[in-house]
């Protein structure tokens, strides 16, 4: 607690807390300016926050490029979809079988792709999320390439309404103050500093004792079940899944909301997140503004400020905020 | 006569055409201080790696305390005792000097599969590390990433990482290479404070640390023991001085 209080009292906190806050208020505000649509846009952030932390566990602290993060939302989604399909609201069902078997995924794929380095780690992670998005357009009971409308949203008892935005929005920023706050506990954990090691120099943890290995895959697994909590919130969010929300295209979308917020940086996904489609929101209709339609390819203005990133500022935006409290592999 | 804590039974490890380790028998016993020398490409380091685990032997056998680790992974070696440091040094360079030494000292704690509790506020870890960054004179460095140390302070936080696993045999793969005169002499009275105290494998160029510090000597040459006594019967070998010690103030330069 004393290391989070005096966290706060640098720029990063501030700006973490201000971000937070604002977060925090937001259905308040568009509720007052009557913007449902921002309130929309906000919870999209809140979720792909928490699915770009997830991964930034394995990318930024454990120097993993798994390329095939989004995955996690199809699997998450997946089972909210099928489940409702066949009747079955509860999130008391939903929730936990979706996060086992997010995790179940994690630890089958970590379990072979961790076993190789550098191009074929991240082939293998592509081709295993590749596989499942292919199962799912082959999935015709569940609406194949269309996806699946979902016709009610998960049901917990009674005791929370997802249909209700604002309640909606407030869960998904509960799940991700709580994520991070778990996440923070966890990289300055004993495991964490393990996981970091091993990022920056395996044979010496290694020669330490570590079974690297092992800490890996259990980070994947981690990494995994958490993404998989945001799939079920997209799914819920949406009130609908397709296997375009697997697509290679979001994981990639993923790796570069890391990148771009500050790999190996706790909060920077969730600045990388919120640039991302702020980015994105803004951008569309600016050059629609120059040529109707052509909006959709907002992403060739995006791509070369990437590059500006990548070359000028390599902690992405996290590192305008001054250099890491402690550093090692990343930090907390 | 001590017991041999290691023993190496008929070593062989090849890189193609060449032999780097050739039929290689050895012997370390308890407590004592065993030098390995021999001229560059001997297959000193070669050794070192197949003794901890990152090369696997094409034949032979490693005995460590009674187990047969030939085939057992450099990790697991660790908790049998076996430790080492790396010629070219190998730290973790994001890392502070004492964060590097915790993680050693974390290491010897058993598994690390805790995942609340924050590590570098762990006084069971921090407490042993800047005790063995202190026995090699790093302890005011102690904050200083591992980056930003001069090439001999690196030498140094090597040491202490081995030292703090607290192992039953260290392996020294030339821990003085590169070190000035003052940092050499202090890495030799701490190795002298270590004796009786750790077993040591001790791999170094320099002959007059080995013949201050060695109870035993072994000559390597070719992947082979071209000779192995004290340091009075390897200074008296005719053969070891032909193979050898004749180029010694070459090689020790080297
Ligand atoms: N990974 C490797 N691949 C091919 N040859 C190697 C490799 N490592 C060492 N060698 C060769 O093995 C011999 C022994 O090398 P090394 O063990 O580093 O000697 P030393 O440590 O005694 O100087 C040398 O001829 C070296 O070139
Ligand atoms: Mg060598």
């Amino acid at each position: 607690m004393k290391d989070l209080l005096t966290a706060l009292r640098t720029p990063r906190g501030i700006v973490v807390a201000a971000l937070l806050v604002l977060l925090g208020v937001l259905p308040l505000l568009t509720q007052a300016f009557d913007q449902r649509y921002v309130l929309s846009i906000g919870t999209r952030v809140v979720i792909w926050s928490i699915a770009a932390m997830s991964l930034n566990l394995i990318l930024g602290y454990g120097g993993l490029v798994s390329f095939g993060h989004a995955v996690f939302f199809g699997i998450g989604g997946y089972t909210v979809g099928i489940l409702a399909h066949h009747d079955v609201f509860s999130g008391w069902i939903q929730w936990p079988l979706g996060l086992l078997v997010c995790a179940l995924w994690a630890a089958a794929v970590g379990a072979l792709s961790l076993r190789t380095r550098g191009l074929y780690f991240i082939m293998i992670t592509l081709a295993f999320a590749q596989l499942v998005f292919y199962v799912g357009v082959g999935l015709e009971a569940y609406g194949g390439d269309d996806g699946l409308n979902i016709a009610r949203r998960s049901v917990f008892s009674g005791l929370i309404d997802l249909r209700h935005r604002p309640t909606f929005y407030w869960l998904c920023y509960a799940l991700l103050l709580a994520t991070t706050f778990g996440l923070w506990r966890i990289v300055n954990s004993r495991f964490g500093m393990v996981l970091r090691g091993a990022k920056s120099n395996e044979t010496r943890m290694l020669a330490l004792g570590f079974p690297v290995f092992r800490y890996r895959l259990t980070a994947f697994v981690i990494s995994g079940t958490l993404g998989g909590l945001s799939g079920l919130l997209l799914a819920n969010h949406d009130a609908y899944i397709s296997p375009s929300m697997m697509s290679w295209v979001k994981s990639g979308d993923l790796i570069v909301i890391v990148v771009l917020g500050g790999m190996g940086s706790l909060t920077g996904p969730i600045f990388g997140a919120i640039a991302f489609f702020v980015l994105e929101e803004s951008l569309k209709p600016l050059i629609d503004l120059g040529r109707k339609g052509w909006g959709e390819y907002w992403q060739i203005v995006f791509g070369p400020l990437l590059i500006l990133v990548a070359l000028y500022a390599r902690g992405g935006i996290d590192s305008l905020l001054g250099r890491p409290p402690r550093s090692g592999g990343g930090h907390g | 006569m001590a017991e041999a804590l290691l023993t190496v039974d008929g070593l062989t490890k090849r890189f193609g055409g060449i032999v780097a380790t050739d039929h290689l028998d050895l012997a370390v016993n308890e407590g004592e201080v065993h030098a390995l020398i021999g001229p560059n490409g001997a297959g000193k380091t070669t050794l070192i790696a197949q003794l901890s685990g990152f090369l696997r032997p094409d034949a032979g056998h490693i005995l460590f305390d009674g187990h047969d680790i030939t085939r057992l992974p450099a990790p697991a070696r660790v908790h049998l005792g076996l430790a080492r440091s790396f010629q070219i040094t190998s730290v973790l360079r994001e890392f502070s000097a004492l964060d590097n030494v915790a993680l050693a000292v974390q290491a010897r704690q058993g598994h690390s599969f805790r995942f609340w509790a924050p590590a570098r506020a762990d006084r069971s870890l921090r407490e042993p590390a800047m005790k063995a960054l202190d026995s090699v004179g790093l302890a005011d460095r102690a904050d200083s990433a591992a980056a930003d140390l001069s090439h001999g302070e690196r030498r140094q936080l090597e040491v202490a990482m081995a030292l703090a696993s607290e192992p039953r045999l260290l392996l020294l793969d030339e821990p003085m290479a590169g070190m000035g005169l003052e940092e050499s002499a202090r890495m030799v009275s701490l190795l002298r404070s270590l004796k009786g105290r750790r077993t040591l494998l001790l791999v170094e160029h320099d002959m007059d640390a080995v013949f201050a510090l060695a109870d035993r000597i072994t000559v390597l040459v070719y992947g082979r023991a071209i000779a192995s006594g004290t340091p009075e019967e390897i200074r008296a070998s005719a053969e070891v001085r032909q193979a050898y010690l004749g180029e010694a103030s070459a090689v020790g330069a080297a």
